[in-house]
């Protein structure tokens, strides 16, 4: 092999930090809820009977509460939720300079717990990280879905986009089989939707609880017969950064309730 | 101890029909679920609910496994005088679970 000209080389490195990913949609963004029934969607625009809601309650509680070695809570820094975490989980998952990587709001709730409060991370799934989730979405609620596109976040999108259409499992299915090619048309009696994300975490009437992006992720994959990831994997991390993007526009809706 | 979410007015009129609603967070395990291993889980449910005001039944209910998570319960009360609105579920183990809130009748 004969080394690149130096034009070329710089050409090159020129365009990595410019790097961005600005693909077409490939169809306008239509929310989980508009394929709900009428009594599901009732349920989610219900405040006070969404089941949702009650972890929205345990993360209000886990906010004002000191943990780890710091002796701080949530609020100590960041103070009143309602102001400072408006609009962030619109925006995630983002790249962290901290961690080097893209990482989604759980691994920066957890970031903040074990680098700022001294304590020890949640375990993914677990009720508390789920409650933390959900109040801090649920901040903004209503807000467009927006994430950044540039530089190393490109990377982990194209990543995330080639995850996405990559056939996998028994099945052989690839997300886009279903999410893409078949809106709309139905698995048995449920509607297949685009597999949009802007409503997590969710409550599902399957689990009867709450549940995180990546649970669904895994649960999608295993519904292919294939070997889910770990939640929290840096493979799915990309696959919720790529299906954000998909949703961009979406307004959160979290704690959103799906079947 | 179970969140609970609880909805009373704080105001009525005498003579007024209020809403009232009461929700629980517990996963009503039904005892017919396995572990992923094969293990049963046992049955876990809250197996009473009741509802006072100013200290009289108003509404009860025995609970069965068949219910889903996090039971959610809407009745109407007709207000009559200022008093509480306590709420208080038992599972089957026996603990149990009260809220409150006062209704201030006009």
């Amino acid at each position: 092999m004969t080394p690149l000209p130096p034009a070329l080389v710089l050409l090159g490195v020129l365009a990595a930090g410019m790097v961005q990913f600005d693909g077409p949609r490939p169809s306008e963004p239509r929310s989980g809820y508009s394929f709900l029934t009428p009594e599901l969607q009732n349920l989610q625009d219900d405040d006070f009977a969404n089941p949702g809601m009650l972890w929205v309650e345990q993360g209000v509680a886990l906010w004002d509460e000191a943990a780890g070695s710091s002796g701080q809570s949530c609020a100590d820094c960041h103070g009143d939720a309602a102001q400072s975490m408006r609009g962030v989980a619109a925006r995630y998952p983002t790249y962290s300079d901290e961690a080097g990587r893209v990482i989604n709001l759980e691994q920066q709730i957890n970031q903040c717990r074990t680098a700022r409060q001294g304590a020890a991370a949640l375990a993914y799934e677990s009720e508390d990280l789920l409650g933390l989730t959900a109040f801090v979405a649920n901040q903004s609620k209503g807000m467009p879905i927006s994430v950044a596109v540039t530089g190393p976040i490109a990377e982990s999108l194209k990543r995330g986009e080639a995850f996405f259409y990559e056939r996998r499992g028994q099945l052989n299915l690839s997300c886009a089989n279903c999410h893409e090619d078949n809106v709309g048309n139905h698995l048995r009696a449920e509607p297949i939707s685009q597999g949009q994300t802007n409503g997590f975490p969710i409550y599902r009437a399957l689990w009867q609880s709450m549940g995180s992006t990546h649970r669904m992720f895994a649960w999608c994959n295993e519904a292919v017969r294939a070997e889910p990831y770990a939640a929290g994997s840096q493979e799915y991390v990309d696959l919720e950064l790529y299906e954000r993007w998909r949703s961009q526009g979406l307004s959160v809706e979290t704690p959103a309730i799906r079947r | 101890m179970p969140n609970t979410r609880i909805r009373v007015p704080k105001t009525a009129k005498a003579g007024d029909i209020i809403e009232i609603r009461a929700i629980i967070q517990h996963p009503m395990e039904n005892g017919f679920r396995t572990t992923s291993q094969g293990t049963p889980i046992p049955v876990d449910i809250v197996t009473d609910f009741a509802c006072s005001y100013d200290g009289v039944e108003v509404f009860r209910v025995r609970l069965e496994p068949g219910l889903s998570a996090n039971p959610y319960f809407s009745f109407y009360l007709k207000a009559t005088k200022s008093g509480p609105v306590s709420f208080w579920w038992q599972d089957q183990h026996g603990e149990v679970t009260e809220a409150s809130e006062e209704l201030e009748v006009t």
